[in-house]
């Protein structure tokens, strides 16, 4: 029998086995291909020529870039799931699962019962390449990080479902000084989540279970993640000595089946199937020629700040600091804008560390000639470097960077700032921050994209931006998140795409991520006549460049683009006219020092993850709060409608006026029930049930259903529904009642009154993915509340059917529902009504909250409101002033109840001096995709702002914070006028 | 010129006028019913074109135009529009276009907003955008659907429906490669041309219509095994559109099995049927009820003559009626899930796995609503109801890759050749822990 030879090529290594007759394993290899993936193949063949010249063998590819490879060669090609559980039933046959991670592939193999194989979907973090990014924003290599993790004393909560989202989670932490040991091991459970909960959908990982791939091979803190998750012992938990090749290794097993070929011939069609394919999607070149370029560079040179040595200056100086998520950015200037001193680093995840000897180093350069007047600081690590560093003044990075671009450019109308981490767009309007766009946490394909890709294709940023000025085919890449843009890459390296033509690619991604997803552009003129781009990322020539042509229009960058939130921070520290600088001077810096501890704040249900600085002299700064509670002090008690009414629906369980004599019935506490909850609370209790609400919904909830969700797109308020039905399930009740409502009152404001698909049948998801369902009694009857009359006749009958209550008795108990219901809505109203005299009163601003009523769930919302009132906000609901307005047409099919309320809501703001609205969306909300464009013209037509803040699983509270504190500083500048 | 004239709340009509000077671009879903559509309102006067543009600038068009978070048959279908307005050579100020509305719960009922906004984002808001709809949403006083015409159509898509049928079942084992798609190119020609001479379009015709088409394709020379089956269910654009769906139907037959994909009759009968079921989970008219069930049974009845057909023909699978599928979806989904696809996406799963069809495809646009519950909401229960089904969910999206699409499938391909290795089909209960490892890997047993 003929070797057989398994090549199993992934989306970044290359893995050659060769066995013999036995299953031996004759030779491995595993190796990173940095996109040759042809190449690295025929290398590693050659090198074991001896081994097999002038012989037959047997040789099959697999794996998710392999495919290219096989088509064009005509070799054979296995999918690698399949030769990955040929590997496994051959080496270890009593195996009941498999979990397999690779470059950007996760894999789950179930034995056992019906063969189930599944691969993540494609929107779907938490593998391999995954971590590599991880590792590029901690600045540490992938093994460092491993060895972080082993000594971590907390875990925090790191979104699992996308690459993206993590990032925006993990910043924060490194930014308020969390410990890298605490989120290396973070960044790892986050992995474990994700197979766990994206690929078991609802089959139970037990038994024993074999863990194959690099990550998986290579590292422990992984592992032990994995391990204490799902409480594996060492027999059950196993580790194969090979795990990395084991797809490889199925491959060769497959090839059994397959032809011989003479060794020489194998390698002959591989080698001579480099190159063959051709390109097909690909874009005009960045720029013709090195002149053009020449002509480019010198216009954008030309947009300079003065100069001052700052050797010989003698006078009062203004420093700004800008703590970016990834780069920390210093500036110091002279009262005219001169620029003294600047500074760009990245702050390797802890920008305590990099300002503190920079401000030691100004003030040694500095002398006795110069003196420091003021300090501000901006950016996410604002808080932290304020307290570190007793600065002057705090801002928000929109206002920085406004003032700095009308520095150069007074007439500026649209700035745009790409930097590491995120995108800011936003339009300047009678000297005021207008519009604000941020880059949705799904969509950061910003700077440091473009890095982790230079990376991991081996190359430096510099030099990799540069591969991409003269690329002769820039490939298109499509304009979607980071996660979808590495299949992207790996298509184009399949199609053999050149990797000065993935560089030219990936800035032309950004730019049309930029343009078109988050600005939401058509054109140029949407963005405005004075466009001011800025960011760390537009100094990257080759971005610029793309922006330009897919604008048509030439723009002002400014030659520090890269400091030019830490140049606008100086400019406001020059504007407060302070006599003299609050922040530490030269010697209160030698004693400088910082400790991070993080905690975990059990005051209230949001628990949030604290981080405790301590610095010298007893100073403490403690982050990740939402509310001043951590700090001793009371939160803010202003009018929020929000808690109000979720105080009233928890409020709702118990026998009411009935005597409970009918049995317990479980309601869980989501999606339409924040809605409904009062009708059928009445109903129930009216009939002599005992009403059992699901408990507060919170991440241990979320956790405890999570393994039974089928679709890990669904939006978060849907998710919670698992846990809450089998925390009801355990409760003990007769009866579970969660009733199907594609209908919703009708209003009498909209074209018709839908549900969302996602609320309309939940129930019927429930009952099919939750196992736990089947030992308790599940009612998930279909119910419309639109027509009254009708309702009592359907509910009649139903609760005869299924309880034998006689139908006079529902009859009455549905027109009390009804009227309980009124009530609640009226209280609602009364009170809203209040809160906004009260607001009068006191002279405060309104703040209408505009969502689906699940949006109060502090779960979902994190905890916002409380956030918004500590910013001095009156807050109240959409419902609240909705019914102020009434129908009118819309540009869009007005048809869902709870969007017609938003609608009115907004118009109702428009008509009112003193109110602003913030719309909640939840990620993965298809519907709201129609709503936010509607909703952001109905506000821009009215005069008002519209803000937009997106809510996942996981709370990034930081651009939370931009967005309100953007909206502040807009409300101020418009009184200004 | 025409004038441009606007309907109180300042939409845009299509007027006589319109009708006369104005090309009607209409998208394509279905090409075999599309093509004969496009020709019957032709024949009723209207200037149409039907688009077959497949190409990276539709895409790119979508994404300039339409909110990137919406569905992806919406992105394509309006950038295809705009693209063939922009590009294809019209008059901007001769094209009226043409759109299906739904009016469901779904977003999707929200495509005509999309399709304006669109256009105003474009700046060409003065195109007229005709909405296409049984709903009675929207008329315009150039462009009615009279009853005359409702009938014809669906004729034509009960002849587009068998004609896929029997071309899927004949393609993939054809020895000349391209006989089929003649044979499709002949009978829509002949059809049609049919049509314009008033023939084909009563009940009678149109059985013998059947017949002889399933005698037509019975006769084209094939050859083979048979192959493995695997069936394609879905959102109904990406479903069927080839721009939707990567070719998937193209790359199904090259991967050397045989595409099963239920036709378009059940989803019609199914829009019309949640009327009727409204009616009975909420309280309605029942006028309206009586109407919505007397055009249904008329179609159900045009569905049995088809069926009747492909059995008659002892060379064609017939699929099953509507009200098999019906009956099969329940304890799984109710009556009022309607939104989309609604219950029978899942019903056609069912019917698939009942017909001997366990390996799916379920396509669906990423982000899809409705296929959340529908789709991959449903594959743990069929899982464990039917532990040989095979099925995967494939998500459709302007960023998603083919490379990955396709990855996925040939996972699903890789079980459905091991599962039909099988000697006998995996056992149906859960209780037996021994025999139940019945994996077949090609290497597992070297």
């Amino acid at each position: 029998m003929s070797l057989r030879i398994g090549i199993d090529i992934g989306s970044t290594t290359v893995k050659v086995v060769v066995l013999d007759e036995q299953n031996k394993l004759l030779f491995r290899s595993y190796e990173r291909h940095y996109s040759k993936t042809r190449e690295r193949a025929c290398e590693t063949l050659h090198s074991i020529q001896e081994m097999l010249q002038g012989k037959q063998v047997k040789l099959v590819i697999t794996g998710s870039a392999g495919l290219g490879v096989a088509n064009a060669s005509g070799i054979d090609f296995v999918q690698e799931v399949y030769a990955t559980a040929a590997a496994v039933n051959t080496y270890i046959p009593d195996t009941d699962a498999v979990i397999e991670l690779g470059g950007e592939d996760a894999k789950i193999i179930f034995f056992g019962g019906a063969l189930e194989e599944r691969m993540n979907g494609s929107c779907a973090g938490g593998t391999g390449a995954f971590i590599d990014q991880m590792a590029t924003l901690m600045n540490v290599t992938v093994n460092e990080l491993d060895e972080l993790s082993l000594k971590h004393e907390k875990i925090y909560p790191i979104a699992s479902r996308c690459g993206v989202f993590a990032k925006s989670d993990i910043q924060p932490i490194l930014n308020q000084g969390g410990r890298k040991e605490d989120v290396a091991a973070s960044i790892f459970q986050a992995v474990v989540d994700q197979t766990v909960a994206g690929l078991t959908q609802g089959r139970e990982l037990k038994g024993k279970i074999v863990f194959l791939g690099g990550p998986l091979h290579f590292l422990m803190g992984l592992r032990q993640r994995f391990v204490e998750t799902l409480k594996l012992d060492e027999e059950h938990a196993i580790f194969p000595e090979d795990g990395d090749c084991f797809a490889a290794m199925g491959a060769a097993l497959c090839a059994t089946d397959y032809e011989p070929i003479l060794f020489e011939d194998a390698l002959k069609k591989l080698e001579e199937s480099v190159d063959t394919t051709t390109l097909v999607d690909t874009m005009p070149p960045l720029f013709q020629d090195v002149t053009e370029y020449g002509a480019f560079c010198a216009r954008h040179n030309a947009k300079r700040p003065p100069e001052v040595d700052i050797k010989t200056y003698e006078g009062p100086a203004w420093l700004g600091i800008d703590a970016g998520s990834t780069t920390t950015k210093l500036a110091l200037i002279t009262e005219d804008g001169g620029l003294l001193y600047t500074y760009y680093q990245s702050n390797q995840g802890n920008p305590v560390s990099v300002v503190l000897p920079q401000l030691k180093q100004i003030y040694q350069m500095c002398g006795d000639r110069i003196e420091i007047k003021g300090a501000a600081v901006t950016g996410y690590g604002e808080d932290l470097i304020k307290n570190a560093f007793s600065c002057d003044l705090g801002l928000v990075e929109t206002v920085a960077h406004y003032k700095a671009a009308a520095h150069f450019n007074p007439d500026v109308d649209f700035i745009i700032d790409i930097g590491g981490q995120d995108m800011k767009c936003f339009k300047i309007r009678n000297g005021a921050v207008d519009s604000i766009m941020l880059n949705e946490a799904c969509s950061s394909g910003c700077g440091s994209f473009i890095e982790t890709f230079a990376k991991a294709l081996g190359y430096s940023i510099a030099d990799f931006a540069k591969m991409g000025l003269f690329a002769k085919h820039p490939v298109n890449l499509g304009s979607r998140c980071t996660v979808f843009m590495n299949s992207s890459v790996k298509q184009a390296q399949k199609d053999g795409a050149s990797v000065e033509d993935i560089s030219a690619g990936l800035s032309i991604s950004i730019v049309k991520n930029a343009i078109y997803k988050v600005i939401r552009a058509a054109s140029a003129d949407d963005l405005g006549k004075h466009i001011v781009v800025q960011g760390g990322t537009f100094h990257n020539d080759a971005v610029l460049r793309a922006f330009e042509l897919e604008l048509g229009r030439d723009v002002t960058r400014p030659t520090i683009a890269g400091i030019m939130g830490a140049f606008g921070a100086a400019l406001a520290a020059r504007d407060l006219h302070l006599e003299k600088s609050g922040i530490l001077t030269a010697k209160a810096l030698e004693k400088f020092t910082h400790v991070a501890k993080p905690a975990t704040c059990g005051l209230c249900t949001n628990h949030c993850s604290l981080t405790i600085n301590t610095f010298d002299g007893g100073r403490r700064f403690v982050s990740g709060n939402r509310c001043s509670r951590p700090l001793g002090e009371e939160p803010s008690h202003l009018p929020d409608l929000m808690r109000y009414k979720y105080a009233k629906l928890r409020a709702l369980h118990g026998k009411g006026q009935g005597d409970g004599s009918r049995g317990k019935i479980g309601i869980p506490f989501g999606l339409n029930m924040y809605e409904n909850l009062p009708f059928w609370f009445e109903l129930f209790t009216k009939l002599n049930f005992e009403v059992v609400l699901s408990p507060e919904s919170s991440r241990k909830l979320y956790l405890k259903g999570q393994r039974t969700i089928p679709s890990d797109t669904v939006c978060y308020p849907a998710k919670l529904l698992h846990g809450h039905v089998e925390s009801l399930v355990e409760a003990g009740v007769d009866a579970i009642f969660y009733p199907c409502m594609p209908y919703n009152f009708n209003e009498g404001v909209s074209d018709n009154n839908y549900n969302c698909p996602v609320v309309a049948y939940y129930p019927e998801l429930l009952a099919a993915n939750v196992p736990d369902l089947k030992k308790v009694r599940y009612l998930n009857p279909y119910f419309g509340l639109h027509r009254p009359k009708d309702f009592e006749r359907k509910a009649s009958e139903w609760f005869f059917n299924e309880f034998q209550v006689p139908k006079r008795e529902t009859v009455a108990a549905a027109k009390a529902a009804y009227a309980a219901y009124d009530a609640y809505k009226e209280d609602l109203r009364a009170t809203g009504r209040a809160y906004i005299e009260q607001a009068r009163a006191e002279d405060r601003p309104i703040l209408v909250v505009a969502g689906r009523p699940y949006h109060m769930d502090p779960e979902i919302n994190h905890g916002i409101n409380d956030l918004i009132t500590s910013f001095g906000f009156i807050l109240i609901t959409e419902d609240s002033v909705a019914y102020l307005e009434d129908k009118a047409p819309r540009h869009v099919l007005n048809q869902w109840t709870y969007h017609a309320r938003m609608y009115n809501a907004a118009r109702y703001v428009c008509t009112q001096p003193d109110m602003e609205l913030i719309q909640l969306v939840s990620f993965g909300c298809g519907i709201d995709a129609i709503t936010g464009d509607e909703m952001r013209s109905i506000l821009e037509q009215g005069g008002k702002l519209y803000t937009q803040l997106k809510i996942d699983d996981i709370s990034n509270l930081g651009a939370v914070k931009i967005r309100i504190r953007s909206l502040m500083a807009a409300i101020d500048a418009r009184k200004g006028h | 010129m025409a004038k441009l004239v606007y309907d109180e709340t300042g939409r845009l009509l299509f007027t006589k006028e319109m009708k006369e000077e104005y090309t009607l671009l209409m998208p394509q879903m279905l090409p075999v019913h599309f093509g004969m559509m496009q020709k019957l309102l032709q024949n009723e006067g209207y200037k149409v074109d039907m688009l077959t543009t497949n190409h990276r600038g539709i895409v790119d068009e979508g994404l300039k135009y339409v909110h990137n978070d919406t569905c992806y048959p919406a992105l394509l279908v309006i950038g295809q529009l705009i693209d063939a307005v922009k590009h294809g050579g019209y008059d901007p100020h001769k094209v009226g276009l043409l759109i299906t509305q739904t009016g469901g719960g779904c977003r999707a009922s929200n495509y005509i907003h999309l399709l304006r906004k669109a256009l105003e984002k474009a700046d060409m808001a003065y195109i007229p955008v005709v909405s296409v709809n049984l709903s009675g949403l929207e008329k315009n006083p150039g462009f009615k659907l009279t009853l005359p015409f409702i009938r014809k159509a669906v004729y034509a898509m009960m002849y587009g429906d068998i004609i896929v049928n029997v071309a899927n079942q004949v393609r993939p084992y054809e020895v000349n490669q391209g006989e089929t798609d003649a044979m499709i190119d002949t009978w829509s020609h002949k059809l049609v041309t049919g049509f314009e001479q008033g023939k084909g379009m009563s009940r009678g015709q149109m059985r013998k219509n059947f017949a002889e088409i399933c005698d037509d394709f019975a006769a084209i020379p094939v050859q083979g095994e048979p192959k493995i089956r695997v069936g394609v269910v879905g959102e109904i654009y990406v479903k069927f559109s080839p721009l939707g769906n990567n070719n998937l139907e193209h790359f199904l037959l090259t991967e050397g099995v045989e595409p099963v994909v239920p036709g378009l009759t059940d989803f019609i009968i199914f829009k019309i049927y949640n009327r009727v079921s409204d009616v009975d989970l909420y309280g309605g008219k029942w006028i309206k009820k009586a109407a919505c069930k007397a055009f249904m049974s008329y179609i159900e009845g045009c569905q049995k003559d088809m069926i009747q057909a492909l059995e008659n023909s002892h060379r064609f699978r017939a699929p099953g009626t509507f009200q098999d599928l019906h009956k099969l979806v329940h304890g799984y989904l109710g009556d009022g899930n309607k939104m989309g696809e609604g219950w029978l996406l899942t019903a056609e799963m069912l019917e698939l796995i009942h017909s001997g069809t366990n390996n799916i495809v379920c396509t669906q646009p990423f982000g899809c609503l409705p296929n959340h519950i529908v789709g991959k909401g449903m594959i743990r229960k069929l899982k464990d109801d039917y532990p040989t089904s095979n099925i995967v969910a494939i998500d459709y999206d302007p960023g998603a890759t083919k490379i990955n699409q396709e990855n996925r499938i040939k996972l699903m391909l890789a079980n459905a050749k091991g599962l039909s290795h099988q000697e006998s089909a995996a056992p149906r209960t859960a209780s037996q822990e021994e025999g139940s490892r019945t994996l077949t890997h090609a290497g597992a047993h070297a």
